[in-house]
């Protein structure tokens, strides 16, 4: 066998200078690995400053922007390609809004395969297809070679909301509620870090969750949404508590978590509530309608666990309790850093 | 088997148990082992009981009982161009001048490993001297016993700071204020020593000492025969473990101890020095000790800053919310006491887990 490894085809400085070789790279990979690239008369393929955006309706317009990196680019369940993708369209879809639009920012080290860039935009593209939500304007950028770490891309989104959520809307006796298992995402990530030696077929969680959360909206009265990325459950639920200075207790029992989950978790002293999802949201529902909320998430396949775990109250407020699996009830803390670097 | 231990009926009927056998007066039970307060506080299990009884952590934390004078040890070797490796909760322990991370940020190659074999691993593959900060108690040293029984590289030694822990009970016994009703024993160092050592204890002091399990159930369980030894009087050394202890605990394990280590007087931060509470090694594995090999100077050091409660928190006469720097001041990200620093330390699972809040 010849040593493919040095004739692998490169990312080079080159195909970010401006020239005909990065015309080429966009042309030859981004371009025609892309599908949806419109949501006006100018998008993706026109290449042009900018893209054009037709409103479908009426609405107050969201826009977020996030920037992700993981460590490794490619984990069970997805890629930074399918992150980028999805981190977006959920940040819009917690807000309430439908996304209408993407932008996708490259920005590689010199030196970086071709090959996973095809495999990384080809996760765009399915996520992107998947969500229904175009990718309609980008831009490119090559650093030298240890300048970075791989890859890393931007996107930001555009949404339309008829009434917007923010993630502290909630009234007491509000019920809270997942949409799912937790811990996936973290927890698959973490069995690559160093020193963890076993394997286990659990898989990332990242989806694309605007469909969900739609059906969720039509459902019932939403007083608050959140997506627990970074920091988990416990972050996302003390964030709520603090921002709306409201109380919220929950009970372990109802928490639903996969037994590889927990069981890596136990050997690790990592808690599940304290990793990474990216394809969960936290909803907080008034009393009266939260059965219909949950019922109208169990309707898709992204929220069939979903179910209610505790409620919000005014007893401890801007704190989280945690009513135990054995009865007994603690503050569920907030976490001090991200157990894992850089993974979301 | 994760939720057969924790099954509310059971646990409620073993609170009704403790509820009717806790004399009217406070109570202070004590265990020295940090995942039992991680599932004393992951769990709430304190909300469930009467306030009047206290649990507390004693000296239950590796990383919290290694003086100032090991870890400067280190450094010191560290600094003279040795790789140390040590288990990651001893990196952010403050030393007298700096922490092994501080020294590592500044270029000494420090490793963390999460065992001594790869630490041994490190040595087989370079030329440089590799130095292991040997912490831990009888559960730990078995494993390091069988490496050096087992000829690691010529290049390889450790820093022994090898602790027991029945010694360490008994210190907290002889203090003239402590208070203790009872303790909870260690499961995990009992798998190993068994529960002979806690009955000289036990005889001694006129105390319960009942090895305890991890479990939630297995907590509350031990609890109700500490209160059970208390109302009819007759305080003894119990297995609350059987599951896992046996009352001669693990022969193999005790006797590679015996073959590569000696008891001898030792340090502990927060506590001072304890007649033959420590282990070092004896004479057929002499050269494998760094303190010889190396000559490491003995320095005094200042073992907590002042206003630091870890003194008392370690010795169970203090819990963390007594501090004035807890939480405020000291925290894990700035730690001010190795109370904070290590994960099985009783700040540092306070401030995690919410400490013991009246739910």
């Amino acid at each position: 066998m010849n040593n493919s490894e040095s004739e692998e085809e490169t990312v080079q400085l080159t195909h970010g200078a401006g020239g005909r070789a990065m015309g080429e790279l966009i042309e030859n990979h981004v371009l025609k690995t892309f599908t949806n690239k419109t949501a006006g008369e100018i998008g993706l393929d026109q290449l042009d400053d900018g893209a054009t955006i037709d409103l479908p309706a009426e609405g107050t317009l969201v826009l977020t922007t996030d920037s992700h990196v993981v460590n490794p680019l490619f984990f069970p369940g997805g890629d930074i390609g399918k992150l980028a993708v999805c981190g977006t369209v959920n940040d819009l879809a917690v807000m309430g809004a439908d996304p209408v639009a993407l932008t996708s920012s490259l920005v590689m080290e010199e030196g970086f395969p071709i090959s996973k860039l095809n495999r990384v935009l080809t996760s765009m593209e399915e996520s992107s297809t998947e969500s229904g939500v175009p990718i309609v304007t980008g831009d490119t950028k090559v650093l030298e070679k240890g300048d970075m770490d791989g890859i890393a891309i931007n996107t930001a989104g555009i949404g339309l909301a008829k009434e917007p959520i923010n993630d502290a809307g909630m009234n007491p006796g509000d019920k809270i509620i997942l949409t799912g298992k937790i811990g996936d995402h973290g927890m698959a990530i973490m069995q690559y870090r160093e020193g963890l030696s076993f394997r286990t077929e659990l898989k990332s969680d990242i989806a694309p969750l605007n469909e969900l959360l739609k059906r969720a909206r039509k459902s019932g009265n939403i007083t608050a949404m959140k997506d627990p990325t970074r920091g988990g459950v416990a972050a996302a639920l003390n964030e709520m508590a603090e921002k709306s200075d409201l109380g919220l207790t929950i009970q372990e029992e109802l928490v639903p978590i996969k037994e590889a989950v927990s069981g890596i978790a136990e050997l690790i002293g990592i808690s599940p509530y304290e990793v990474a999802n990216e394809g969960k949201a936290i909803i907080t529902a008034a009393k009266e309608s939260a059965r219909e909320v949950v019922e109208g998430l169990k309707s898709h396949p992204l929220g069939r666990d979903a179910r209610i775990i505790g409620e919000v109250n005014q007893e401890w407020t801007g704190k989280v309790i945690m009513e135990t699996e054995i009865g007994g009830r603690r503050f569920l803390e907030a976490p001090l850093g991200d157990p894992v670097p850089r993974i979301c | 088997m994760k939720f057969k231990f924790k099954d509310r009926d059971r646990a409620d009927k073993l609170v009704q148990l403790i509820n009717r056998q806790v004399p009217d007066r406070r109570i202070k039970i004590v265990h020295v082992c940090g995942t039992h307060e991680v599932s004393i506080t992951e769990n709430g299990l304190r909300s469930l009981l009467p306030d009047r009884i206290d649990i507390r952590e004693g000296p239950g934390c590796p990383v919290c009982v290694t003086p100032t004078s090991d870890l400067d040890a280190a450094l010191q070797l560290a600094e003279r161009g040795a790789i140390v490796a040590a288990f990651g909760d001893m990196m952010n322990v403050p030393g007298t001048a700096k922490s092994l991370s501080e020294l590592k940020s500044e270029g000494a190659d420090v490793r963390l490993v999460y065992s001594v074999s790869e630490a041994v691993k490190i040595a087989a593959g370079t030329d440089k001297q590799v130095v292991f900060l040997s912490v831990g108690f009888e559960t730990t040293t078995p494993m390091t016993a069988a490496v050096l029984e087992d000829h690691p590289p010529e290049n390889f030694s450790i820093l022994p700071s090898n602790k027991l822990i029945p010694p360490a009970m008994e210190s907290l016994l002889e203090l003239p204020d402590n208070d203790i009703d009872g303790f909870i024993a260690p499961g995990h160092v009992s798998t190993i020593i068994g529960v002979q050592p806690y009955e000289k204890l036990a005889d001694k002091y006129d105390i319960p000492i009942v090895v305890g399990g991890f479990e939630p159930l297995d907590i509350l369980y031990s609890l109700g025969l500490i209160l059970n030894q208390l109302s009819i009087s007759d305080p003894k050394a119990e297995n609350g473990y059987t599951r896992a202890v046996d009352h001669e605990g693990n022969s193999k394990s005790k006797k590679l101890i015996k073959d590569v280590f000696k008891e001898t007087d030792t340090t502990w931060r927060g506590i001072g020095t304890i007649p033959n509470s420590g282990l070092t090694l004896n004479r057929d594995y002499e050269k494998w000790n760094a303190r010889e090999r190396f000559e490491v100077e003995p320095r005094q050091a200042e073992e907590t800053s002042p206003n630091c409660l870890c003194p008392q928190v370690i010795t169970a006469r203090a819990t963390p919310e007594e501090c004035k720097l807890f939480k405020d001041k000291c925290t894990p990200e700035s730690p001010h006491g190795p109370c904070m620093v290590g994960e099985e330390a009783m700040c540092n699972i306070w401030y995690r887990y919410g400490g013991r809040p009246k739910l």
